[in-house]
């Protein structure tokens, strides 16, 4: 079956909600703290990938997983904390609040244009069923 | 039906036409956050030259006539150029989608209006009052 408007966005809103739900997820573990650099959270980023269809040119969009970013948790000296390892240190979570929260914001907007295709794609329908009446 | 075909003359193709170009639009929203996506548009005025909707285009005699693909595979697709490209090679440009799926739409509208009048005429013809 073709790509209809609504898979498009439907599929578009899904992947931006996983964005979303990563994002969410990085910023309740800001400043989690960990007794070694293996344990601790590093964090989530989905990666999208498009999905097209040759014959209309149309393209979907899909979320080809989701990846632990490569970077590596902050050393901190704390050596009253109970995590602390040996030599007093404890590893914190390297997320970055302010970039979190500007892609929350741009996935939030995306996730609107979609839902606004999605109202007009129903009118637009709604319209061409009524054609002749 | 050849006759039908002609009494709504262009405006047929047009709402076909149309509907492919929200698709590509909706595809671009879509693909808003994707890295190394190409914003795509349709060619309006060269789909609707092409007769018989969106094909690929013989401009010579040795070229290989095209399997019956149906609308969409052919010249008439064009790559956006993006007023600002961003780095991560995705030329979705979000203002620019939004103004031309909205002027799309109402395009969308007012060939379904004329279409509309064109069968209100035909039935008042019918029913001769």
């Amino acid at each position: 079956m073709a790509l209809g408007l609504f898979d498009i966005a439907g599929r578009a809103m899904s992947a931006q909600l996983v964005r979303l739900n990563s994002s969410a997820s990085n910023l309740a573990n800001a400043g989690a703290i960990a007794s070694s650099a293996e344990t601790a959270y590093r964090p989530l980023k989905p990666v999208f990938g498009t999905e097209y269809e040759g014959r209309t040119g149309r393209a979907s969009v899909s979320v080809l997983g989701v990846v632990q970013a490569n970077v590596a948790p902050q050393r901190r000296h704390e050596p009253g904390h109970p995590l602390a390892d040996a030599e007093g240190y404890v590893h914190v979570a390297a997320v970055d609040p302010n970039a979190e929260l500007v892609e929350v914001v741009e996935t939030s907007r995306q996730y609107r244009n979609n839902i606004e295709v999605l109202e007009t794609a129903k009118s637009l329908t709604l319209e061409t069923l009524r054609l002749g009446r | 039906m050849d006759r039908l075909d002609q009494f709504f003359g262009v405006h047929g193709q047009a709402l076909q036409l149309r509907s492919e170009r929200l698709g590509l639009i909706a595809s671009n929203i879509a693909n808003a956050a994707t890295p190394n996506y190409k914003a795509r548009d349709l060619d309006f005025a060269a789909a609707l030259s092409n007769e018989g909707g969106v094909g690929l285009m013989r401009t010579n005699s040795g070229h290989i006539a095209p399997p019956n693909t149906g609308p969409g595979d052919g010249p008439a697709i064009r790559y956006r150029q993006p007023l600002q490209p961003s780095l991560d090679g995705n030329t979705v440009e979000l203002a620019t989608e939004q103004l031309q799926f909205a002027e799309t739409a109402l395009r969308y509208r007012s060939t379904l209006g004329l279409l509309n009048s064109r069968i209100q005429g035909l039935t008042s013809a019918l029913k001769g009052e």
